[in-house]
């Protein structure tokens, strides 16, 4: 008899299509996510490169769909303790962090955060914007509902007290559950480098230093500033505003050699954006080799230079300052192309961090035994002809939880559909 | 009209700021309460979360509508939601219509909110027109048979082959060639195990002939696509040969051709030893080298990245004597290729250049790029070039390298240093030029009998480029490999997979619902004329015994038989007159 369960780890958009291509096709399927919402990094995101869709926009289906699906079970909220079993026989024990929320009677009104007295900074803002104590990260959540942060949370009892439902239960435990499933699927995703690591770049010290990711933020609509572009230190609309590549990666001093493959892609879209908004701004992309690699994109870059005005200039800057009074920045650079040492005054500098190895898949791969590469990644058991097999039979892998072998949203949405190939392959058939 | 009394519900959108930043929300939704057959309007922040979708399952059964209107967004991503919002609250979902007012309203008309706002009620009162002769629709049902045809043997083909038979389908694999192997059997090694491809070739084919659910077709090739997904009718040739087959998916693996640069471009075909980087695989494979080259210098780009050339762009280049530049650019600007950028030639370049180490290691390799475009973890292997030096040289892109004889025979490479901003002379024996993946005649051909689109780069176009990687616009249709673009064979592998997975699921579930929306053709007005059969790109029509047929599987719902029925004679299902016309003067009424 063929186990037709799978467990997927990660609920970010590789996660999400593996999880509905075999529920699709009969599998009941286990989706696991860490945070309170599946949604992953695209979710953060404003635009994607080169169509300018909307990421939200299209990605809110399919995660409403996994809601939806009656073969899907979301563990939200959720982390995988231990596994034993082997292909066909896998029996995994999953942490239920206590969201001190019941989710099936919460419906995200928001009532309670409303009330809620205490103000934190949001993480999916990436820090930019608060959230309650009790919140929901983001108001395309899914599953819908509330979660308590235990941490910041004042037991204050307005929520309980607010709740129409009755949803709220402060004295939820963690539970653990086990699960019998065939196969297990990893798409636990990437973290990003952290950029203060490289003092002389002044993330953490200088307020108008940013990381992409916080630019995400800052450009979109559901974003801490209603998507204006403004800048951290005053909220003044920037006017001169630099992209620095290769923060952390292709750089020997941290360890990412690797190129993260999509920095030179997203830096060129979002400079296209930040012209969009305001017409009237400078944008420069600093960058050591422009990769545009791919159908549309070269394109892509020649019309950011040629409709748009973007800069482009070949240089790993040395150093920025601050001027403490303006929280001005001054860039210092070589030009390798015109062969000049330049500095230049900006309002705002956005910096292109590594991608690396999520928090907490170092775990993971120990729980499962699957190696990892040595940056930290799951690694392919054949680069060439099993680049979705993990080093461990029944256990496969797909998106950034390979590393850089995923370039962007289509990459890690092949690889989630082929992780749906293999697990058919494993458990129906002969291979 | 059904004969309840139509009881409209209305769903406005504010999409975050998106829609209601702009579009004055509140004062629609007062609007929708006063037109007729509304029974109810509401507003949602999204209405495509949770909360949205529960708040129209609940008010159709609180309120008892029996039509939704929805105003947000764009159907193409949020219709399927909204219509299963319907369905499970028990309402048929072609009793839903969609007002997008965010598209087509508040993101074009940023500026002006005041008429965004009456743009908006606009649209609404015409949704809502429409909703009031919508009518509920029962969806055909296909049966799909468990069988798939690949097409291409190269090593995308047969991954997917492998991947369906692994999965229990019978495939059919036809390659056009005598062999199977595709461009793999003219490369030499590959990145980034630097294994020869015959270790990857030669243990793959085994396992394709060793499979019994594997039937392989040599020297064939699809001469003819009838039929629809789940029971494609297929004719093969062989030679002479006519062999028919029907299978329920098809999966497009034809790969993609190696750009050949016309004659004289570089000085190819001109002077000796100027060649593609697949010429100098061959060359290393067969080993025939006369004698070791001194100094080989590559060339990347050519062919590729030959977008339109900016004035803008001399002045990055301020230590160059800018008038001679401009010469060469010109000259240039005449030079043909592709617009893309073909993403393997910088590693391919990279591997080739350490072989060529490897065999011959006084040899100078020289690589004269724009963008060193090496991904992914590659970086690494970047490195390892440069420390077996491997020369690097970006040289100004818009100023192709020239290629002379010197007086010994030796070729003579004079290029731009983007860096030094100097003009470098290299004296050399081989010049390696890296050409892109272009697409192929045979599957721009075979895209059309299968009716898939072709993007504007000649490759096939995928129904979502971000979304949908290996799906096409054609139920039953997948695409893979190279023939939707420039891919490594990694990452061919990869896609392949994921097609087989896509088709996979589709043959597992044995059957699947497609759309009502198709043409219907009223027996009684119909005088079997024939011009529906002749207008229809989908072959979705035909006549017989005087009366024209629909099939509905096939039937895209375009509407041109519709437009073309000379005694109106055929309907679209949910698209009938009766409820654009209703669109149409609710459009109008107005103004007038």
């Amino acid at each position: 008899m063929v186990n037709k369960s799978v467990m997927v780890v990660g609920g970010g958009i590789a996660g999400i299509q593996a999880s509905l291509d075999l529920a699709n096709r009969g599998y009941k399927v286990y989706l696991v996510e860490r945070s309170p919402s599946i949604g992953g990094r695209m979710a953060q995101l404003d635009k994607t490169f080169p169509t300018m869709d909307c990421s939200m926009c299209i990605l809110a289906p399919k995660m409403i769909e996994c809601s939806h699906h009656h073969n899907v079970q979301l563990l939200s909220y959720s982390e995988v303790k231990a596994v034993k079993g082997t292909t066909g026989d896998f029996v995994v024990t999953v942490l239920r962090k206590p969201r001190y929320v019941d989710i099936t009677k919460c419906t995200g009104c928001n009532i309670c955060a409303e009330h809620c007295p205490v103000e934190v900074p949001n993480e999916f803002d990436e820090q930019l914007g608060t959230r309650k104590a009790v919140y929901m990260p983001f108001p395309q959540a899914v599953p819908r509902a509330m979660t308590v942060d235990k941490n910041n949370c004042i037991e204050c009892g307005l929520c309980i007290k607010m709740c129409q439902a009755g949803a709220v239960d402060l004295k939820q435990q963690p539970q653990e559950e086990d699960y019998n499933v065939g196969a297990i699927i990893v798409a636990t995703g990437f973290d990003i480098f952290d950029a203060s690591q490289i003092p002389t770049y002044g993330y953490g010290r200088y307020k108008n230093v940013v990381t992409s990711l916080e630019l995400e933020r800052l450009l979109c609509a559901s974003g801490p500033t209603g998507g204006h572009l403004i800048r951290p230190s005053d909220g003044k609309i920037p006017r001169t505003i630099a992209f620095i590549q290769c923060v952390g990666s292709r750089d020997r001093r941290f360890g990412a050699t690797y190129c993260s493959s999509i920095c030179c892609k997203y830096s060129v879209k979002d400079a296209v954006l930040i012209k969009e908004h305001e017409p009237n701004t400078t944008v420069s992309i600093f960058y050591i080799d422009m990769r545009a690699f791919g159908r549309g994109f070269q394109e892509f870059v020649n019309r950011a230079k040629s409709e748009y005005g973007v800069r482009f200039v070949r240089s790993s800057p040395g150093e920025i300052l601050e001027d403490p009074a303006s929280k001005n920045l001054r860039i210092w650079y070589e030009d390798t192309v015109a062969g000049r040492i330049e500095n230049a005054e900006l309002d705002l500098v956005v910096l292109c961090p590594a991608l690396i190895p999520s928090k907490g898949s170092g775990d993971l791969a120990k729980v499962l035994g699957a190696e990892v590469d040595q940056y930290g990644f799951f690694k392919a058991a054949d680069l060439i002809t099993s680049p979705v097999d993990t080093t461990v039979q029944g256990i496969f892998v797909c998106g950034y939880a390979l590393g850089p072998k995923t370039g962007d949203i289509p990459d890690s949405i092949m690889q989630g559909s082929a992780t749906a190939a293999r697990v058919a392959e494993v458990l129906e058939g002969s291979a | 009209m059904t004969e309840q009394e139509p009881k409209i519900g209305v769903f406005l959108c504010h999409c975050g700021v998106n829609i209601g930043g702009v579009v004055n929300i509140p004062e629609v939704v007062k609007y929708a309460q006063t037109l007729p057959n509304v029974a109810y309007a509401e507003a949602n922040i999204y209405t495509c979360s949770e909360a949205g979708l529960a708040s129209i399952r609940e008010n159709i059964k609180k309120q008892g509508l029996n039509r939704v209107v929805v105003a947000s967004c764009t159907p193409r991503t949020h219709e399927p939601l909204f219509r299963s919002a319907c369905r499970e609250a028990g309402l048929n979902h072609y009793l839903f219509e969609m007002a997008n007012i965010r598209e087509h309203c508040s993101w074009v008309h940023k500026q002006q909110p005041q008429r965004a706002t009456e743009k908006a009620k606009d649209l609404v009162r015409m949704a809502a027109a429409r909703a009031t002769w919508l009518e509920p629709q029962e969806e055909p049902s296909l049966e799909i048979k468990d069988t798939s045809l690949v097409v291409g043997g190269g090593i995308t083909g047969m991954t997917a082959a492998l991947s369906l038979a692994n999965q229990g389908f019978k495939v059919y694999l036809v390659e056009k060639e005598p062999e199977l192997g595709g461009n793999l059997l003219h490369l030499h090694k590959l990145y980034p195990t630097m294994q020869d491809t015959k270790e990857i070739l030669e243990p793959t084919i085994r396992s394709i002939n060793a499979s019994d659910k594997i039937e392989t077709l040599l020297s064939t090739t699809v001469a003819d696509v009838k039929g629809y997904v789940g029971s494609f009718k297929v004719t093969l040739a062989r030679a002479e040969e006519k062999r028919e087959i029907e299978v329920g998916t098809i999966l497009v693996a034809c790969g993609a051709a190696n750009y050949t640069p016309p004659k004289g471009l570089y000085q190819y075909e001109i002077y000796p030893n100027i060649m593609t980087q697949m010429q100098l695989d061959e060359l290393l494979k067969t080993g025939k080298v006369t004698k070791p080259p001194e100094r080989v210098v590559m060339i990347q780009c050519v062919g590729a990245r030959k977008g339109e050339i900016r004035a803008m762009d001399l002045a990055g280049f301020p230590k160059s004597d800018t008038a001679r530049l401009l010469a060469k650019i010109l000259k240039a600007k005449k030079e043909e290729g592709w617009p893309y950028c073909s993403k393997v030639c910088c590693m391919n370049a990279i591997k080739n250049a350490m072989l060529v180490k490897e065999k011959f290691p006084k040899a100078d390799v020289m690589i004269l790029y724009g963008d060193v475009r090496i991904y992914k973890e590659y970086e690494d292997f970047y490195s390892r070039a440069r420390e077996s030096q491997v020369k690097f040289v970006k040289h100004i892109e818009e100023v192709p390298p020239e290629i002379a004889q010197a007086p010994d025979g030796r070729l003579l490479v004079t290029a731009y240093d983007a860096l030094s901003g100097q003009e470098i002379k290299l004296p050399c024996d081989w010049v390696i030029l890296s050409t892109p993946m272009i697409p192929r005649k045979e599957e721009v051909i075979l895209a059309r009998m299968l009716k898939v689109p072709i993007s504007s780069d000649g490759f096939l176009m995928e129904a979502h480029v971000k979304l949908r990687p290996v799906d096409t616009q054609i139920d039953g249709v997948f695409v893979a490999g190279a023939a939707s673009g420039p891919k490594d064979v990694p990452e061919s592998v990869v896609s392949a997979m994921a097609a087989a997975a896509r088709a996979g699921t589709l043959m597992a579930n044995k059957q699947m619902t497609t759309e009502a929306l198709t043409s219907v053709v009223d027996e009684e007005q119909c005088i079997g004329c024939g011009l529906c059969e002749e207008i229809c790109v989908y072959g979705a029509h035909y006549v017989e015994e005087g009366t024209s047929h629909t099939i509905a599987a096939l039937c895209r719902g375009c509407g041109a038989c519709a437009a073309e029925c000379p005694r109106r004679a055929i309907t679209m299902q949910h698209y009938s007159d009766d409820q654009i016309l209703a669109q149409v003067k609710a459009a109008l009424m107005e103004e007038s």
